[in-house]
């Protein structure tokens, strides 16, 4: 039978299937960060349980901790708590942790391709809906709740129930400046935040297979925002140069093996998936969002919306709240839309390659009167490189400030966030409300166009510039 | 894990659709490292005024809706991130039961951890009940797990699917682990075959 790289990775990983139970399936790999996993600690401690793989756990702190004054004590006492508790959750157990001061350091999805530490075909978990991201290496990696990290540390199983696959295919040339950040936007307009509902998506076509490992990472990495479990892109030379050296990747003999077995992975030609969407890379313009919620997007040459435009009569009723919420009026060019605070980061665009880009953009600027920008890089490595580059001088000496690794505004749980009615353009991947403080409005955009619209004050068509 | 029996309880109206988990509960509330009390902050934003006072608004603050089990709520429940606080804070909250035309997938896992019964219905059905609720709000649904049905008294009554074996869990009380672990053997087993064909996982 023809299969599919996620029946192929399904098949490998799974265990049993014992009467009247789900389907239990292996798990290679396990990530941790500290707002997800103090009670699957607890709940192990109390029922006298151990963790059974201590070496499938990378652990790193990233939601709450300041970008700066990284030095001083945290304030907030109930982050410091929950900072203190994951430290001695991580050494009760004796789990590889990269604390707050650790030199590997950084947002939990950036960290742990920057080490190697997943590899095509594995079965990888984390309390994170983000966790996605690892499919932009052939890994079927998803998302799970803390019961199920407890779950995972005690059994390094998961019950789980077959996903239905759907395939995403993309092919022709992106325009010049879009990215896959504008990929992954425009595909979330096109099916819906609940569109991949039930779904593992596998994107294919030239134009991935265009991407960088890098951008495959922010491709994968919002797959949950258009309701997929889980994104895959089928693993290739660059998925292979990428990993080969790096600290948690397989060397000598071992590469050998490991490397037949990750070529043996993608679909077979005829497999059937059970959704197909295509898209043509061409037609995608850079993207903004508009709204509340990721579906609600459009082209930078476009307008916002107004609800009379929509058929569907939900679909018009969350316009109308959108609007309100972000305080825009129906038919504004998105082009006139001005804002208060850039921010560039998250787990979606905090590598190296955005931080490239968005100097690029930067270089020779001024951030605009009024504005605020805050550049964040995903880890400590990506800072360094960064550095090394000389990026953050054109960052610092365009008026951007730059900051110490962590999650920061992407959520917002840290101290940096908007005030009511502040009005960003953001790298992150959720506008929802509130997401970026209370009463905040977010627009998700790329690293290209975040800085663009830094110096001047709004949106703009980069592809003009 | 509490067993889920056959309760009748007020049913409680939210109409609205895509509600996220960042307002099910807003992340100020995700720095705690216990399980329990988040039922005092469940859509915290929508619920409480500026100074900390009820949101007389708010649906869930009428009168009517005090001491409800079961939310019916529009379609996509639930979506945004995998946080667990979400259910936590519905259970918490007093729920043990959300009839919907859909979730997100983690947020609908996560309900099952935590003896809250996630039902689905298609969008008529779903629309008949929220009229249902807000014709009479105060109304009690009678839900029947072990026959997957819940009644009405307007006899807007269905039947509903449920994973055979979330159910039987979910009606026993049975938590996942021990029941995962009564299989520690082929789990052995998986691992040592595992570990021969992929050895360089274990280095
Ligand atoms: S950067 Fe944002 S999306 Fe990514 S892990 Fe942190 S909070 Fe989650």
């Amino acid at each position: 039978m023809k299969k599919t790289m996620y029946e192929k990775i399904w098949d490998s990983h799974f265990v049993v299937e014992a009467a009247g139970q789900a389907p239990l399936l292996y798990v290679d790999r396990h990530l941790m960060h500290e707002v997800t996993s103090p009670q699957a600690f607890e709940g192990l401690r109390l029922s006298n349980r151990k963790v059974r793989n201590p070496h499938s756990i990378l652990a790193t702190m990233d939601h709450c901790v300041p970008t700066k004054n990284r030095d001083l004590p945290i304030a907030d006492p109930i982050a410091k708590k929950q900072i203190e508790t994951m430290a001695k959750n991580c050494q009760d157990n004796n789990l590889n942790l990269y604390d707050m001061k650790n030199p590997n350091n950084g947002v939990i999805h950036i960290v742990v391709p920057e080490h190697g530490f997943v590899h095509p075909g594995m079965v990888v978990v984390c309390g994170d809906s983000h966790t996605a991201t690892h499919g932009a290496f052939g890994a079927l990696a998803f998302g799970i709740g803390t019961s199920e990290v407890e779950h995972v540390m005690a059994t390094q199983t998961l019950p789980q129930q077959k996903s239905k696959t759907m395939l995403i295919q993309i092919d022709g040339e992106l325009s010049k400046y879009a990215s896959a950040k504008d990929i992954a936007l425009a595909i979330t307009g096109k099916i819906g935040t609940a569109g991949g509902t039930g779904h593992v998506i596998e994107y294919a076509g030239s134009a991935i297979t265009n991407l960088s490992m890098e951008g495959r990472m922010t491709l994968c990495n919002m797959a949950i925002e258009a309701g997929a479990r889980a994104g895959l892109v089928a693993p290739d030379q660059k998925t292979f140069d990428y990993l080969k050296g790096r600290e948690f990747a397989p060397s000598g003999d071992n590469w050998d093996k490991a490397l037949a077995y990750w070529k043996s992975l993608p679909s077979d030609d005829g497999a059937k998936f059970d959704t197909i969407i295509t898209l043509n890379a061409a037609d995608i313009e850079p993207q903004v969002t508009w709204g509340t919620s990721p579906e609600q997007v459009t082209g930078i040459t476009s307008i916002v919306p107004a609800p009379e435009d929509f058929d569907d009569e939900i679909k018009r009723q969350a316009c109308s709240n959108a609007l309100n919420y972000m305080g825009l009026t129906a038919h504004t060019k998105i082009t006139d839309i001005p804002v208060d605070l850039i921010f560039i980061g998250s787990c979606t665009n905090g590598r190296i390659e955005d931080f490239r880009i968005a100097a690029e953009m930067t270089k020779g600027t001024k951030v605009a009167d009024n504005v605020t920008a805050i550049a964040v890089p995903g880890s400590y490595h990506v800072k360094k490189q960064a550095e090394d580059e000389g990026l953050d001088k054109i960052f610092i000496d365009a008026g951007w400030e730059w900051r110490e690794p962590g999650c920061s505004m992407c959520l917002a749980m840290n101290g940096d966030e908007l005030t009511a009615g502040q009005r960003s353009a953001s790298t992150s991947n959720r506008n929802f409300e509130g997401r970026q403080g209370k009463g905040g409005r977010t627009h998700l955009v790329s690293p290209a166009m975040a800085a663009a619209a830094a110096s001047a004050g709004h949106f703009v068509d980069i592809r003009t510039l | 894990m509490e067993p889920y029996n056959k309760h009748e309880s007020i049913a409680a109206l939210m109409n609205r659709s895509n509600v996220d988990t960042d307002q099910i509960i807003p992340k100020q509330f995700l720095k705690k490292v216990e399980r329990s009390g988040f039922g005092v902050h469940l859509f915290h934003d929508w619920r409480y005024n500026e100074d900390g006072s009820d949101n007389t608004e708010f649906e869930l603050n009428k009168p009517a809706f005090k001491d409800a089990k079961i939310l019916v709520v529009g379609d996509n429940f639930g979506c945004g991130s995998s946080r667990e606080h979400a259910p936590w804070a519905i259970a918490d909250y007093g729920f043990n039961t959300i009839i919907s035309s859909s979730y997100a997938d983690i947020f609908y896992n996560n309900c099952f951890k935590n003896s809250v019964l996630p039902i689905v219905v298609d969008k008529t059905t779903l629309a008949t009940l929220m009229d249902e609720v807000s014709a009479n709000e105060g109304v009690k649904f009678v839900v029947d797990l072990e026959n997957q049905q819940v009644t009405t008294p307007a006899g807007n009554d269905f039947k509903f699917e449920v994973d055979h074996a979330r159910k039987e869990n979910l009606s026993k009380g049975l938590d996942d682990i021990s029941l995962t672990l009564q299989q520690i053997d082929k789990i052995d087993q998986y691992e040592e075959k595992h570990k021969q064909s992929h050895p360089w996982l274990w280095v």
